[in-house]
């Protein structure tokens, strides 16, 4: 009984109306968020999300107030899925509806898998340089390089979410751990004032000299958070002190424990790539006479020792490269244009909206024009 | 039918027809050769135009309008036509007369704090409620202006307030004029061909005098002294002159390295040679000027003479863009939709009084929609093939496409239904689009170039012709639906029996007026509701898949998807409607009335991704430029929830569902009425 009801209501179409209503007053209000949270955190609270909540600005407390996108899109999937299992038969009169249906199920489950696996960083290079790896847009890591042999580094990255957890790291290749004092996602950096009488945030390195503050995080899509932290190096038989690390601080501080030197970095994440790519010339097209741009084009040279293969490949708008899973768009370039900013993605259901619009479009093709059809034929035996 | 009744719509057709042939035909030039004049091609905005544009649009962007009025005639004269300054010779004379042009009232302030504070109450010309002002008038409060534009413009744009909105615009508008002043000739200049002249024969001693002042030596102060002044204009020129209006001397190097007059005159203070195009433009100058016009037209053939051989190709396009901007397609365009508006209004209300009349006017409607509908895609055509472009490139081409798309809808649905509803719907949209577009002009150039990004063919071809008929057939369904809350709560007319058979079309119209077999009648109101149904499904399709190709779009250019922006969230939305409107008909959720009153509701889903999303940014505090558009917005918006409000009357205060008794004015016509509610 029970079931027969949950099947009763998972399968009607009242639920499916609910929901479109519901998604497009999420949608709609999603969108007026954006004027004030902006994009990223919009996306977040309202899209990217099983409930929106909301609470007065300045209260504490914050209730439910909407089902967020992850609910009203999961829902929707679950009433598709289930009343094709349940009350579609597939016949000649609904192939138009199975296509459409299924086109969706496979949208809907493609941007579940672009949301769940896509990677998003960025590759800033200048004229002449070159890179095996690209940085992501919103995440740190603290980097641990030991540089005592002058041949190669060997580096341990702590990622940001480890760092926010406030916990002890513990690495095989470090002869000490790392402890997370304070972290802040985003902060400012700033010369100590000559007679600050407050505690410094840190003991060695630059902690004495530098005063952190938090800063809260940015919502604009073309910012990003620069995060700090403070972290003390702890050595099984006594304390290294504390440095104060942050992507303000570009200049890795460096220190030595038994006879090894060691540098730390707050920086970017890295995403490594098994090829390197070495920007030949960036160029910036303008239409004659205005400053309106024209294109904007990086001639890359791709290299990769393991297969040994070496080309060049030109990047432009609407024209990237897709390459060993990532894909590299042309996204911004320096002031001076001898530098440009690839944006990188590894995205491996990015082909599923290309099958499903096919897959949709010619279901509603067909759908409409069995309708249509069947209805001038009426008139014309009329 | 009466003759004369069958007559009449080629009557209609005849009258507007010839009016846009005489539009379309070739016209004279007068004494000088203006029109001539504006073919001339230059360079701006990164495109080849004539200079007919670049007057329009500075006209545009100055006074709101193309031409200036030389007289002032009362706005309910229509019949009377004022004497216009055309654009091109309001430009010739702004840069050859400009003592005359700054008496000229073209400047639009409307902004009552700005006149205070400029204290122009008093003065200017009024019109329809607008005030206009000379230069000259402005001259003593220039200073103010910009003052007050500068402290505008240290505050973001989305932060203005009206004042300051308005007080930059006009100091764009000061700024626009002066620098076209100086396109060609500083102000102030008599002969300016002259002046070039004395300059290159004082060009050698000075240049020998200056070498000698470099060396300590004696030289002759004087030669410099008499090159001094010239050279001044000339920087000043380069600095300030607007268009590009000097090509290149090689053009195999470099297509389009256009120069404007004060650069290529500097350069000719270093090689002693004037550009031929800037001696034919200062001939032309000083010959309109002391109103020679045999001079002037000379000059001017020899320039086109010289441009021939290897600019070929953009004369063509300044010869054109001149005529796209002449014939003026998509106000004559307008003007047909209107009365092919009246006309369907018309026929529709008299559909049950006077069968006879009201097919006549459906008719003429139905031609007249025809004849503008022509007028609207060869305009259309024209920009595209101009632009090289797909149809919509930016707001304003969206908005003619839109109505184009409504257009060719309408067309289609009163072939099918011959109730005169298609081209009430396929006028009014095709007029209410195209005043839109007119006002979207109103910004400047609508073939501007494309950025990086939207510099794709192939992505303007597919994904936004395909969502913009996504926009218009949502349009076009919620327009339907408005129609039938009207005719259902105001006129008896939902419930008009249609024929089975278009009789009135077919030949043997008298023989089909009795069918062989009994068929079901169908009333006007189900038959709106069919076309509503069939319009929203279209809606879905293309609103589907233009929002899907946008998506790929955008992952083709940098690899997202899908990234909840606001146009996406637009599109996004337009879907999720259609889809909703389709499920809740499906379901038995709603019937007939339901989905009329969601397919108004339409209409401000559709305006919200169409307009809406754009003026996001701007903040919904700030007032200024767009809030006018903001304003219309919601003026829009209230007027479909107003009529969604009617749409929810109960059933039995609709006219055409009462029952007949109730119904005051029973017109012969109305035994086929239906007595029972037809619609629930």
């Amino acid at each position: 009984m029970v079931f027969d009801r949950l099947i009763n209501f998972f399968t009607s179409l009242r639920l499916t109306v609910v929901c479109l209503a519901l998604g497009i007053l999420l949608v709609f209000l999603g969108t007026l968020a954006q004027v004030d949270l902006g994009l990223y955190k919009a996306q977040n609270e309202y899209f990217r999300s099983f409930l929106v909540f909301w609470g007065p600005k300045t209260a504490s407390w914050k209730i439910p107030i909407l089902p967020g996108g992850y609910l009203v899109g999961g829902v929707l999937l679950i009433n598709l899925v289930a009343s094709h299992i349940m009350r579609f038969k597939l016949s000649r009169s609904k192939v138009g509806i199975w296509l459409i249906h299924s086109g969706l199920i496979l949208l809907l489950l493609g941007q579940l898998g672009t949301d769940m696996l896509s990677r998003e960083s960025s590759l800033h290079l200048r004229e002449g340089e070159a890179k095996n790896y690209s940085e992501a847009d919103r995440q740190a890591e603290l980097a641990v390089m030991d540089i005592t042999d002058p041949d190669t580094d060997k580096v341990v990255a702590i990622p940001q979410g480890l760092l926010m957890r406030k916990n002890e790291i513990r690495q095989a290749e470090l002869p000490f751990t790392v402890r997370v004092k304070k972290f802040f996602a985003n902060s400012i950096v700033e010369d100590r004032p000559a007679g600050a009488t407050d505690p410094a945030p840190a003991s060695e390195g630059l902690g004495p000299r530098a005063v952190v503050k938090e800063l809260p995080r940015v919502t604009e899509m073309d910012r990003r958070d620069v995060p700090s932290a403070v972290v003390e190096i702890q050595a099984p038989d006594r304390s290294l002190g504390t440095w104060l690390v942050s992507e303000y601080i570009e200049k890795p501080q460096q220190f030595t424990y038994n006879n090894r030197t060691y540098k730390l970095q707050m920086r970017p994440r890295r995403y490594y790539s098994p090829f390197t790519i070495k920007l030949l010339e960036f160029t910036h097209d303008v239409y004659a006479g205005t400053d309106i741009p024209k294109n904007f084009s990086s001639r890359v040279q791709l290299q990769r020792p393991d297969t040994s293969e070496n080309r060049e490949v030109k990047i432009y708008m609407n024209n990237p490269l897709r390459y060993a899973g990532e894909t590299y768009y042309q996204a911004s370039f320096d002031r001076d244009d001898h530098g440009t900013i690839l944006q990188v993605v590894h995205n491996p259901s990015w082909l599923t909206p290309y099958f499903s619009c096919i897959v949709v479009g010619a279901g509603l093709v067909v759908q409409f024009m069995t309708h249509l059809l069947g209805f001038s034929f009426k008139r014309k035996t009329a | 039918m009466n003759k004369s009744l069958k007559l009449l719509p080629w009557f209609f057709v005849a009258l507007f027809g010839i009016e846009i042939v005489a539009v379309m035909m070739p016209k004279k030039d007068g004494e000088f050769h203006v029109r001539d004049f504006g073919r001339l091609p230059v360079l701006l905005n990164g495109r080849i135009q004539p200079l007919d544009s670049i007057a329009r649009n500075a006209l545009l962007q100055i006074r709101s309008t193309g031409d200036v009025p030389l007289e002032e005639v009362p706005s309910w004269k229509f019949w009377h036509h004022p004497k216009k300054l055309k654009s091109s010779e309001w430009l010739l004379e702004l840069m050859a007369r400009p003592e005359a042009a700054d008496t000229r009232p073209i400047f639009l302030i409307h902004h009552a704090e700005l006149l205070g504070e400029l204290k122009l109450e008093d003065k200017g010309v009024a019109k329809s409620a607008l005030r206009y002002y000379t230069f000259e008038q402005l001259k003593p409060v220039l200073k103010t202006i910009s003052e007050q534009s500068q402290k505008a413009g240290e505050i973001k744009a989305e932060d203005q307030t009206t004042f300051q909105k308005q007080v930059s615009k006009l100091a764009n508008a000061v700024m626009l004029y002066q620098r076209l002043k100086v396109t060609l000739q500083p102000e102030g200049v008599d002969d300016f061909r002259q002046e070039l002249e004395d300059f290159l024969k004082a060009l050698p001693a000075a240049q020998m005098a200056a070498k000698a002042s470099e060396g300590d030596k004696q030289f002759n102060r004087e030669a410099i002294e008499r090159i001094a002044q010239p050279l001044q204009d000339f920087e000043m020129m380069s600095k300030f002159a607007y268009p590009l209006v000097v090509p290149p001397l090689a053009p195999q190097a470099g297509r389009d390295q256009w120069q404007n007059a004060g650069n290529s005159l500097l350069e000719s203070a270093r090689t002693g040679q004037i550009h031929p195009a800037v001696n034919s433009f200062a001939a032309m100058m000083a010959a309109y000027r002391q109103e020679k016009p045999d001079e002037f037209n000379r000059a001017l053939d020899g320039y086109k003479t010289w441009l021939e051989p290897s600019f070929g190709k953009e004369i063509l396009k300044g010869r054109a863009e001149f005529y796209y901007n002449d014939i003026k397609a998509f106000l004559h365009a307008t003007i047909i939709y209107i009365f092919a508006f009246i006309l369907a209004g018309a026929a529709v209300l008299s559909l049950n009084v006077t069968p006879s009349l009201s097919e006549s006017l459906r008719r003429s409607a139905f031609y007249l929609v025809i004849l503008a509908g022509v007028v609207h895609t060869f305009g259309l055509v024209f920009r595209m093939v101009l632009e090289g472009r797909p149809p919509v490139t930016n707001l304003y081409s969206s908005a003619i496409f839109i109505g184009w798309g409504t257009m060719v809808l309408g067309l289609i649905i009163e072939r099918i239904y011959r109730v005169g509803i298609g081209s009430l719907v396929a006028s009014f949209a095709g007029f209410l689009t195209l005043l839109i577009a007119y006002n979207l002009a109103l910004g400047g150039d609508t073939m501007e170039m494309l950025r990086a990004v939207l510099d794709t063919n192939f992505w303007l071809a597919t994904h936004v012709v395909v969502i913009t008929l996504g926009y218009a057939s949502t349009f076009f369904a919620g327009l339907l639906a408005i129609l039938y809350i009207f005719l259902g709560v105001f006129t008896p007319n939902l419930s008009h029996k249609l024929s089975p058979v278009p009789d009135v079309q077919t030949k043997s119209n008298k023989k089909s007026a009795a069918p062989a077999r009994p068929l079901p009648q169908v009333d006007l109101g189900k038959a709106l509701s069919k076309m509503v149904y069939g319009v929203i499904c279209f809606a879905t399709l293309f609103s589907f898949v233009g929002t899907v190709l946008g998506g790929i779009w955008a992952d083709q250019s940098w690899g997202r998807f899908w990234g909840w922006d606001p146009k996406e969230n637009g599109a996004l939305l337009i879907v999720l409607w259609n889809a909703l409107i389709l499920h809740a008909r499906w379901g038995g959720l709603v019937r007939d009335r339901g989905i009329m009153n969601l397919a108004v509701f339409g209409n401000i889903v559709t305006s919200f991704s169409w307009f809406g999303v754009n003026m996001l940014n701007i903040g919904l505090h700030s007032y200024g430029f767009m809030d006018a558009a903001f304003m219309w917005l919601m003026v829009f918006v209230g007027s479909q929830v107003g009529i969604i409000l009617l749409g929810l009357l109960p059933l039995n205060v609709w006219r055409s569902f009462r029952p007949p008794k109730t119904s005051p004015s029973a017109a012969p016509g109305a035994k086929s009425r239906s007595p029972q509610p037809a619609i629930s």
